[in-house]
């Protein structure tokens, strides 16, 4: 820490990325004030569990916990619970809350999130839900039961997990999306069917490439759903997973750059002493010049504690920002992980595995460069190609099979020949990534 | 240091290996965690400090 190093550190945000920053900003040494933020009345919790154990009920909510409440006290945080940031004075350099109180800082870090994006004109309408809450998973889980039906808008990861577990618990799941194939916007056409078939295998009816037109209601509470080609859906409830927008309202008038999120440069400062983590923050891609912004549960704790390291180091020594994104579904049996960017990808190759068998690993390139792996229940093996995404390897990859790394060490053989440096024998041709590759 | 993994929060990121490799590994298919050495000598603090705090799970909990 230098002596120019903040004494008030506000965080305002108390989820993964806020609690990150917290935690980072100990474990670098610093000792000054820090005020936790959040306007949730929850300690923090996780959120990712949402739509997968807590949906399902195996998990009651007390599991979401991020952190012990041991370990959340040797942190030494002023926490703000339950207190909405409302404005920020970055000349005062202070933030007012909701109950009119104000938290005074030297450096600030926003860490607010993002909301769950509604269907316009539904809000007050019982049965109409969104994902995205402690308070909005168990809301839907208390709907849950054999035979509700349930129309699920939208087709993305939070959606998929929703279907399964719905699905699981005996509803009639009905999924509506405006895209061709489902997911493929994610995984491409190829893998996105796949999941496709896995969801109608179990009993999942799929609408695809259509809108929702409108939520029909009769009494205050959802009947179905008008689909923009004058067909109707009835349902029992409804599952509105259509994205999420970034939470900068708070900001408006404080001068804080806002487009999509919090505008930062390469490490994540956007000036007049405020940063950003997580979900809200845009930030300038230092390998691509452009902005991108992850709403990603590893992103937001791997943000976090560069923010924190960024914050001691000051604007000047902070350094840029250049993770490796990673996430993960779960839907049924099937574990999928995902390394790098996906978006724009136009080239896959299946390395190992095939979609037959519905257990592989992918590699995704775009411009002569590897962006990304996708692995499905071969989480170990996929791991072991992210350091071609990390390095942005060329595509195609020069072939020369080592037999070692496409078969993969037993666990007994001890991690070594796994984790050593990318397997760099993996014939790719360069297939189109709406090609057949299996 | 001791560690503690609660395995069924584990969602098989594998970030942990990548931040302690000496001290984590993965199962093959589903990528659950593999505690290698619950109880792991100094040197390898800070990496395993690193991997709790990375786990996208929260499933790595260190006790000092």
């Amino acid at each position: 820490m230098t002596a120019a190093a903040p004494s008030r550190i506000a965080v305002v945000g108390a989820s993964a990325a806020g609690l990150s920053v917290a935690e980072g900003l100990r474990r670098d040494g610093y000792t000054g004030r820090v005020t936790l933020i959040g306007d949730e009345p929850h300690l923090p919790y996780d959120r990712p569990p949402l739509s997968k154990q807590l949906l399902s009920g195996a998990w009651d909510t007390d599991r979401l916990r991020l952190r012990s409440a041991e370990a959340l006290e040797a942190l030494d945080l002023e926490l703000r619970l339950g207190a909405a940031a409302v404005a920020l004075d970055t000349g005062a350099r202070e933030v007012a809350l909701a109950d009119g109180s104000r938290v005074g800082y030297d450096a600030l870090v926003v860490a607010t999130g993002v909301a769950a994006r509604r269907l316009p004109g539904t809000e007050g309408i019982a049965g109409v839900h969104v994902l995205r809450t402690l308070e909005d998973a168990v809301g839907l889980r208390e709907q849950l039961r054999p035979g509700l039906r349930l129309v699920i808008v939208g087709a993305g990861f939070v959606g998929a997990e929703a279907a399964a577990v719905a699905r699981e618990l005996g509803a009639e799941v009905t999924m509506v999306t405006d895209a061709a194939v489902p997911l493929a916007d994610a995984l491409g056409p190829d893998l996105g069917a796949m999941l496709s078939q896995v969801h109608a295998e179990h009993g999942v009816r799929i609408m695809p490439g259509v809108l929702v037109d409108a939520i029909l209601a009769a009494g205050g509470r959802a009947t179905g759903v008008r689909l923009a080609d004058g067909r109707t859906v009835e349902a029992d409830a409804v599952l509105v997973g259509i994205g999420a927008h970034p939470n900068t309202g708070w900001l408006a008038a404080s001068g804080v750059p806002v487009g999509n999120g919090v505008e930062c440069d390469a490490t994540l400062y956007a000036g007049s002493g405020v940063w950003a983590a997580g979900d809200v923050a845009s930030w300038l891609h230092p390998r691509t010049g452009r902005r991108l912004r992850i709403e990603h549960r590893a992103n937001a704790a791997e943000q976090g504690l560069a923010v924190a390291r960024n914050i001691l180091a000051g604007p000047e020594h902070a350094t840029p920002f250049d993770p490796v994104p990673y996430v993960w579904s779960d839907q049924y049996d099937l574990k999928i992980q995902i390394y790098g960017q996906l978006r724009g990808c136009d080239q896959v190759r299946i390395v190992e595995g095939s979609l037959a068998e519905r257990r592989l690993t992918a590699l995704y390139g775009r411009d002569g460069r590897v962006r990304g792996t996708v692995g499905i229940n071969m989480a170990r093996a996929t791991r072991r190609y992210r350091p071609l995404v990390a390095e942005q390897a060329a595509w195609p990859i020069a072939a020369d099979p080592d037999p070692a790394l496409s078969d993969g060490p037993a666990l007994s053989d001890g991690p070594a020949p796994s984790d050593g440096p990318a397997p760099s024998g993996v014939a790719l041709s360069g297939v189109a990534l709406s090609g057949r590759n299996a | 240091m001791k560690i503690s993994v609660d395995f069924d929060k584990c969602c098989g990121a594998g970030q942990c290996v990548l931040a302690a490799p000496d001290v984590f590994d993965q199962r093959d298919d589903d990528g659950i965690v593999v505690l290698l050495d619950a109880d792991p000598p100094a040197d390898q603090y800070d990496n395993v400090r690193q991997a709790a705090a990375v786990c996208p799970a929260a499933a790595i909990e260190v006790h000092e």
